[in-house]
């Protein structure tokens, strides 16, 4: 059959400041274990061509993709015309032995349990001939039920980066896989088989250098360009919190303080990026510190500028976080990087142990005389805020390198002060990093049972509590940094906003609060399934506009303008219109009616461009910049059949062959011998020439 | 490894429509014509009875299972009935063409037999209804995956090219005794092959029961084979002949063969 079309390069989503290696892609395709809902209905024999009755294909499958950088591909490739395998179910380490030697039918279509799904089984997996290819089923709470805590993570100590891994695989009906390749009373099961075959062909191959190199290439001379590969790019949300103009450069007096959070995540399967302690805990905690301080009376007059700002693609070597700092660079951007005063980053923080938050802080920066003392400073606004709240501070040990941030970026162009704040001091806490089970569940966030959609969106669940806390010190902090003299126990971020944005963010998009704060022809990219924060190559994925709305409903204002003004904002007599961005969105559904009360929204919401600077240059295999870019591909589906042995089909083809045989020669016999045959008296021969 | 099964139920299916073709049609052109033309017959039949199933499924009740498959058991009645019109409809012309073709030869004779006629109408009939029944699960035969996942059985490939075979063979039988029986003005043959028609029909209603059909299907096609080579002129004897008959016995009957004017009625 197919032999396995291993691809197992190594990936260089590496963070080298920690050292730790990367995860081995062989060929794969997740599956949910839905099977029942793509059972077809048996009907009559109209409509219902042999493929049906031959072919199950399987929905709901999200695919495990190539992507490339300058110099490595990851992820996975299937032959042109899919592979298949007799599927067979590994369940503990025995059945891997069955699949690796002992089993009478290679080759084998691997279906894992999500929890067996680690990089040692990859490594045992990938140099097998009897492997064509491999299937993940993993079990997610159906909605019905709600987002139920039901499923418990195995607690023993698997380390941060060993891969995924996490709740109990509910067994599935595989009602192919049990009636035909589960040995029946101890013997080898007998054909027809249950089989497997997945398609996943991608089109690039090699490294991001070849793959731009070709598409340009398509593009240059031919009619009908097929490109093989995408840079991965969006865009980032910023805003702040005095308005600017955008439309010209801030003063070079002015100094702005930027908190960074990441908006991204990924897994290993494509757009499958649930990144709840990786992304979203995060930037849910920064969106809430945000409307604490544009709450604050006195903000305005602050004598310093803040800057909220979300970086989209940072999983990929920092998408977002390089592209601003090269568009300061080049003076594309309303603020230098001389206007900078300090940074402060959220790093993941929801999952702290006994409440302890850690500043790190570059060591390099450090050892700087001159920026030391603002890191002081800095230290000190966070410590001075915390008084009071839930929350303690503690300095991790000048020694240690950054974790991976955004801050990194901007410190390779300037040395600025600086703080990453995360729940971790050595090693992440997170064990769910980049895995399609870093999940609510996975930030502890519990529901109580038996809740409305409504009600879930406004309950404050202890999660959401612990993240106010750390919005309430990033607020306070970053108030006292910014000049700010007044009373900062006032500054407080609000349980309930965390709550809903976690739900929004997390559980899903489609609820009252998001509907009402976004545009109404942007109804379409809320939806009811869990949202995904993969940057993918589309531009303004869900994730980043969800936050751009999310900001500009908590920090801005809303004004009384009509639908043209505010669609218009430049027909309007305001003098304030360069300095703001008018957003109408649809408002919240009238009690009374079922029509919404629409309004206008004046923020300081931005979108810029998350692309990597190496497509901007052209220089793909740039080692400066994210190359990243993901290839494409036509057909991406799997389906499940019976296979017959060999032997039945050896048969089918020697009886074919001997019918031909035999027929031919008969007939030429006959066709010699009809005069004879056919030769009754007073009649002719019917066949003979 | 679906290439197996392709070629395997390929060859099952058309061997001996092949050979008969390649053998004792195919050097022929006037045969080559009227295998041709006789296959567009029997397409215009399919396309009416079709047209007729089609139209009653639009006007009934689509959501009452059991009246759809009424249906269908109708639409199968009618296509054959129309079939054998159109065979019918076939000899007619093929017997108007004879006149012609006998009018233009020198020796006023037709330079084809109306048994010769009758078989290779008969043969094109089979081959493009087998061709029709048959070709769509060919294709999905080249795939990696045979038919079960439902419960259906696993045979399912080789017992319709098996089906078709003896489809190929009853049209070609039906051919030769139609024409004659048409030509003898005998109503009861036609009577019988359009009833066995019919039920070679019905039976493969049967089906995924394969035994309840298949065995009933091919002892219709014996004894159609048997019938059609006596009604060809076939004997016990000749049979006997045949096996026992020497090599100059062929050479002499050979030219007494080429020399032997058809009996025309």
């Amino acid at each position: 059959m197919y032999p396995l079309k291993v691809m197992l390069i190594i990936s260089s989503v590496t963070y080298p400041e920690l050292g730790i290696p990367s995860i081995f892609h062989p060929n794969f395709t997740e599956l949910h274990p839905r099977l029942k809902s793509s059972l077809f209905r048996l009907g009559f024999c109209w409509g219902n061509s042999v493929e049906r009755k031959i072919y199950i294909p399987l929905n709901k499958t999200a695919p495990c993709v190539r992507l490339l950088n300058a110099t490595h591909q990851i992820g996975c490739q299937s032959s042109m015309n899919g592979d298949t395998g007799v599927i067979h179910v590994v369940e503990k380490d025995q059945d891997l032995k069955w699949v690796l030697t002992d089993g009478p039918h290679p080759p084998y279509m691997v279906l894992l349990e999500g929890e067996l799904f680690t990089r040692e089984l990859m490594l045992q997996l990938k140099g097998s001939s009897r492997i064509s290819g491999l299937a993940v089923a993993i079990s997610k709470p159906s909605p019905a039920q709600g987002f139920s805590p039901g499923l418990k993570c195995p607690n023993d100590g698997f380390g941060v980066y060993s891969n995924n891994y996490g709740p109990q695989y509910a067994h599935c009906n595989w009602t192919c896989y049990q009636d035909h390749n589960l040995p029946q009373n101890g013997s080898v099961p007998e054909y027809p088989l249950c089989a497997m075959q997945l398609f996943a062909h991608m089109h690039a191959v090699t490294n991001t250098v070849t793959c731009m190199r070709r598409s340009s290439l398509q593009t240059a001379f031919s009619l009908n360009p097929e490109e093989v590969c995408d840079a991965l790019s969006d865009y980032n949300v910023w805003s702040t919190l005095k308005p600017i103009n955008t439309s010209s450069k801030i003063d070079p007096m002015d100094e702005v303080i930027i908190v960074a959070t990441r908006i991204d995540s990924h897994s290993f399967f494509w757009n499958v990026a649930p990144g709840a302690e990786s992304a979203v805990a995060s930037f849910v905690t920064h969106l809430a510190a945000a409307e604490a301080l544009h709450k604050v009376p006195d903000v305005q007059t602050l004598p310093r500028n803040i800057m909220f700002t979300f970086f989209q693609g940072e999983t990929f070597d920092y998408i977002g976080s390089s592209r601003m700092v090269y568009d300061m660079q080049m003076d594309k951007f309303p603020i230098r990087l001389d206007n900078i005063h300090s940074f402060l980053e959220l790093s993941q923080v929801a999952l702290r142990n006994s409440s302890v938050l850690w500043m790190h802080t570059d060591p390099v920066s450090q050892r700087n005389e001159s920026i030391q003392p603002q890191i002081k400073t800095l230290v000190e606004a966070l410590i001075n805020g915390s008084t009071g709240a839930n929350v303690t501070l503690q300095e991790v040990s000048q020694s240690q390198p950054l974790p991976p941030s955004s801050f990194q970026r901007f410190l390779r162009a300037k040395s600025i002060p600086g703080v990453v704040l995360a729940d971790h001091r050595t090693s992440f806490q997170n064990r769910y990093y980049q895995s399609m089970y870093d999940t609510a569940e996975n930030i502890l966030m519990k529901y109580p049972e038996g809740l409305s959609p409504e009600e879930t969106l406004d309950y404050v669940t202890d999660t959401a509590k612990s993240l106010a806390e750390v919005a309430t010190v990033v607020a306070r902090a970053l108030y006292q940094l910014a000049g700010g003299t007044g009373n900062t126990s006032a500054i407080q971020a609000d349980p309930r906003t965390v709550s809903r944005m976690l739900y929004g963010f997390l559980i899903k998009t489609n609820n009252s609060w998001f509907q009402s704060i976004i545009k109404q022809d942007l109804k379409g990219l809320l939806g009811d399934e869990l949202p995904q924060h993969y940057i993918a190559v589309t531009t303004l994925v869900n994730t980043t506009q969800l936050v751009q709305y999310v900001l500009a409903n908590l920090t801005g204002t809303v004004v009384n303008f009509t639908k043209e003004e505010c669609l218009n904002p430049e027909k309007t007599p305001s003098p304030e219109k360069e300095m703001y961005v008018y957003t109408w969105v649809q408002g919240s559904r009238d009690p009374n009616s079922t029509s919404r009360v629409p309004f206008c929204v004046q923020s300081t919401v931005h979108l810029t461009k998350a692309a990597s600077p190496a497509f901007e240059l052209k220089q793909w295999g740039s080692t400066e910049y994210s190359t990243w870019t993901e290839s494409r591909w036509k057909d991406i589906r799997a389906r499940i059949f019976l296979v017959a042995s060999k032997e039945l089909e050896i048969i089918t083809l020697v009886v074919g062959i001997a019918i031909l045989i035999l027929s031919l020669l008969a007939t030429y016999f006959i066709n010699a011998k009809a005069h004879v045959l056919f030769s009754s008296p007073g009649d002719a021969g019917a066949v003979a020439y | 490894m679906g290439a197996t099964v392709f070629f395997g139920c390929t060859f099952v299916a058309f061997g001996p429509a092949f050979s008969l073709f390649l053998l004792t049609v195919a050097g022929d052109p006037l045969r080559v014509i009227i295998l041709v033309a006789g296959a567009f017959f029997w397409l215009v039949s399919l396309l009416l009875a079709s047209l007729i199933w089609f139209i009653s499924v639009q006007l009934s009740n689509r959501e009452d299972s059991r009246l759809q498959y009424g249906l269908l058991v109708f639409g199968a009645a009618v296509s054959v009935l129309l079939q054998e019109a159109f065979r019918f409809a076939y000899f007619k012309l093929l017997k108007k063409a004879d006149e012609g073709l006998a009018t233009l030869s020198e020796d006023g004779q037709s330079p084809i037999s109306l048994k010769q006629m009758a078989y290779v109408s008969g043969l094109s009939f089979g081959i493009i209804s087998g061709v029709f029944s048959v070709i769509n699960i060919l294709a999905d035969s080249i795939g990696p995956g045979i038919v079960g996942i439902h419960g259906d059985s696993p045979y399912y490939f080789i017992t319709s090219a098996f089906l078709t075979m003896a489809v190929v063979f009853l049209h070609t039988f039906w051919g030769v005794i139609f024409f004659d029986a048409c030509e003898r003005r005998r109503y009861w043959s036609l009577a019988l092959v359009v009833a066995s028609h019919l039920v070679t029909s019905g039976l493969t209603f049967l089906n995924p029961w394969y035994q309840a059909s298949l065995i009933p299907i091919y002892i219709i096609t014996i004894s159609m084979g048997v019938w059609a080579f006596f009604t060809a002129g076939g004997s016990l004897h000749n049979v006997l002949a045949c096996l026992s008959c020497k090599q100059e016995e062929d050479n002499r009957v050979m030219v007494y063969s080429a020399l032997q004017v058809p009996v025309e009625d």
